[in-house]
């Protein structure tokens, strides 16, 4: 198990490295002169001059060639320091420390919402397959998983917030504010979940140990949740994994439409104002959180599946 | 005294292609304390006839006739009459034993559901039995093995634990569908010496399904051939090696390795193109121009002895 992990580690780092390095070279391609954009940030558009923009490029390193500000940016974040805004001049780590916890609010409630529903309809559906229940709950899932995030969003606010006033527009804070967004986010991920979980449970119902444990003189109930379920959860928590990091990809989308201040938004309003800083460290993060998740969901594997075992177990 | 009787019984599955006729008019007697042996080549239908009894076939299918147990018909008990017999009165012994047990549960907890759920044993009593019943089927170091994975476990000992689970609640009837399949022949000789032993002890009987003579032989009282979802011979062992009638029993014997490795010649039939007539007929060098037009019926020849071929008209 250590190998194991030792060797995602390297993985993961190699993952990371890839993935600021691309950011850093997208950043720099997008049209538009930085240290221009930064002055404007800093300094309004009216009493801006030549030299504040040059002295911002000189400043903020933006004048080296890139290999060796991206060299410089990774020696300072392998030291834990991720720099400052270039905007607002606060420490980049801690922004995004303050906003994490909304973003992992977030992502949580809409995957648990998710999952909640798509694992006992994909069960049901399997079970019955080619009911009318089944029928309904495909037609669902079709439609959940063609549905666009932001547009979603926008039909849930329009109903249930405008039209019927049940939940506020946008904002964050108790309950009541989590309940769209969750939903917006959760939704695509219930759809592709309960269609997975449907598939994997009708190929584990037509296993033969499924026909030994109805040999046995096993009510139905007992065969699907002993038997069948634990079989037919291993690809779905695979997915699992991966799914989280679409959420992630839609927090950034539905943070912006609900005004919640995670690190998507963070994002996207780093990305407007230019902020190098604010932005390479926030890929930084997600990508790491998003290969931790990964590897702990590798690890819960191993508990579901006791043919899995890494090197250096047992 | 009659344990299990099968009458008239028809198989069908709707498939694609049609109907298929993987059971067609079979009628079968074991009585207490019996072995018989159901014998065909691959693809007869044998496995169904095993499922058949204990009703585990799909949706697909329809099943017809009778299948008295105890006197009892099991195709007229509600589902939950039959959970009641499966298991407990009649348990199955399941071909491929690696497909058949559950890879995510280890075979202590696998063996023991069944003395769970019909003789409402908690777990420790249950775990006890487990161990016990391993023991009994020749599975070292038991009370560790039982927390182990199937895939922890050799061809061998898997087959001894499918046969542990089977027997552990002492049922009438068991069926065991190639229960030595797959085996080395070393391993293959434990099992039957093993299955012989644990069917003297207890008295159980046994429908046991193979395509091994060998192993029929060694197990059997009497024997059924089987050629695509027929009986075409039913007789005693001594009678299917030392006297046998049907043209398909005859070349059987004859492809053994012990007895000159003939083999049948023509195409063993599937079920999708089942010829008419005596089904046998485009593999039989007595086939006449009945034996293309009308199917011939099962004939008594002798005691206990019956063929399904116009020769013995
Ligand atoms: N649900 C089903 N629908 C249609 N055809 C089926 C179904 N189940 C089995 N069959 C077919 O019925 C035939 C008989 O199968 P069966 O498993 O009884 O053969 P068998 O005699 O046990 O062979 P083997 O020695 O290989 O185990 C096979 O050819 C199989 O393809
Ligand atoms: S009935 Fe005819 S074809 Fe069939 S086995 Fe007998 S002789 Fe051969
Ligand atoms: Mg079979």
């Amino acid at each position: 198990m250590l190998t194991f992990i030792l060797k995602r580690m390297c993985l993961m780092f190699i993952v990371i490295l890839g993935v600021t390095m691309m950011t850093f070279l997208i950043m720099h391609f997008t049209p538009g002169d930085p240290a221009e954009m930064i002055a404007m940030a800093r300094y309004g558009v009216d009493d801006l001059t030549q030299e504040d923009i040059e002295w911002i490029r000189v400043q903020e390193g933006l004048d080296a060639p890139l290999h060796i500000q991206y060299i410089k940016w990774l020696n300072h974040a392998i030291h834990g320091d991720l720099g400052c805004s270039l905007i607002n001049g606060q420490p980049v780590l801690s922004e995004i420390l303050v906003r994490f916890p909304a973003t992992i609010k977030l992502a949580a409630v809409s995957m648990l919402v998710a999952l909640i529903i798509a694992i006992p309809v994909g069960i049901i559906s399997a079970t019955r397959q080619y009911s009318l229940t089944d029928n309904v709950s495909m037609m669902g899932a079709m439609l959940g998983v063609s549905m666009p995030n932001f547009w979603l969003g926008l039909l849930l606010i329009l109903l249930f917030s405008v039209h019927l006033g049940w939940f506020p527009v946008c904002g964050y804070g108790g309950f009541e504010y989590i309940i769209l967004p969750a939903l917006t986010l959760g939704t695509g991920m219930a759809a592709i979940t309960t269609r997975l979980t449907r598939s994997s449970m009708l190929e584990v119902l037509r296993q033969d140990y499924i026909r030994t444990a109805r040999a046995k003189g096993l009510s139905e109930k007992v065969v699907i949740s002993k038997h069948a379920l634990k079989n037919a959860l291993i690809p779905i928590v695979t997915v699992i994994g991966m799914q989280f990091g679409r959420v992630l990809e839609g927090a950034v989308i539905i943070e912006t439409i609900f005004a919640w201040p995670g690190i998507g938004k963070l994002l996207v309003d780093s990305i407007y104002a230019r902020d190098f800083a604010m932005i390479q460290g926030g890929v930084l993060f997600v990508a790491v959180i998003f290969v931790i998740v990964n590897l702990v969901v590798d690890i819960s594997y191993t508990y579901l599946d006791p043919r899995i075992r890494y090197e250096g177990v047992k | 005294m009659t344990l299990l009787g099968i009458r008239n019984l028809k198989v069908y599955f709707y498939s694609e292609d049609g109907m298929v006729r993987a059971v067609n008019d079979v009628d079968l007697d074991i009585g207490e304390g019996e072995t018989l042996g159901i014998i065909g080549e691959t693809g007869c239908g044998k496995t169904i006839l095993g499922l058949s009894i204990l009703r585990l076939l799909s949706e697909n299918t329809k099943v017809e006739g009778r299948i008295l147990y105890k006197g009892e018909d099991l195709l007229k008990l509600s589902e939950d009459e039959m959970r009641k017999i499966r298991g407990k009165e009649i348990a199955m012994i399941f071909q491929n034993p690696l497909s058949s047990m559950n890879p995510v549960l280890t075979v202590g907890t696998q063996v023991a559901e069944p003395v769970e759920l019909h003789q409402h044993l908690d777990n420790q009593n249950a775990k006890e039995k487990v161990i016990e019943m391993l023991k009994s089927v020749r599975i070292p170091l038991p009370s560790k093995r039982v927390n182990e994975y199937p895939h922890e476990f050799s061809g061998g000992m898997r087959q001894r634990a499918m046969i542990a689970m089977g027997l552990i609640c002492m049922p009438s009837l068991i069926i065991a569908d190639e229960p030595t399949t797959g085996l080395d022949v070393t391993t293959q000789a434990q099992i039957v010496e093993l299955m012989k032993e644990v069917l003297k002890d207890s008295g159980t009987s046994m429908l046991l399904i193979t395509h091994d003579l060998g192993v029929a032989a060694e197990l059997c009282d009497h024997m059924a051939v089987m050629y695509p979802g027929e009986i075409v011979e039913y007789a005693d062992v001594r009678n299917i090696f030392k006297n046998p009638k049907h043209p398909y029993t005859r070349g059987f014997l004859d492809s053994l390795p012990g007895r000159g490795l003939k083999p049948i010649p023509g195409i063993s039939p599937s079920l999708i193109n089942i010829p008419e007539g005596c089904k046998f007929h485009p593999r039989c060098s007595y086939a006449t121009g009945r034996c293309k037009k009308e199917r011939p019926q099962m004939k008594k020849v002798g005691e206990k002895h019956f063929v399904r071929c116009f020769l013995y008209d």
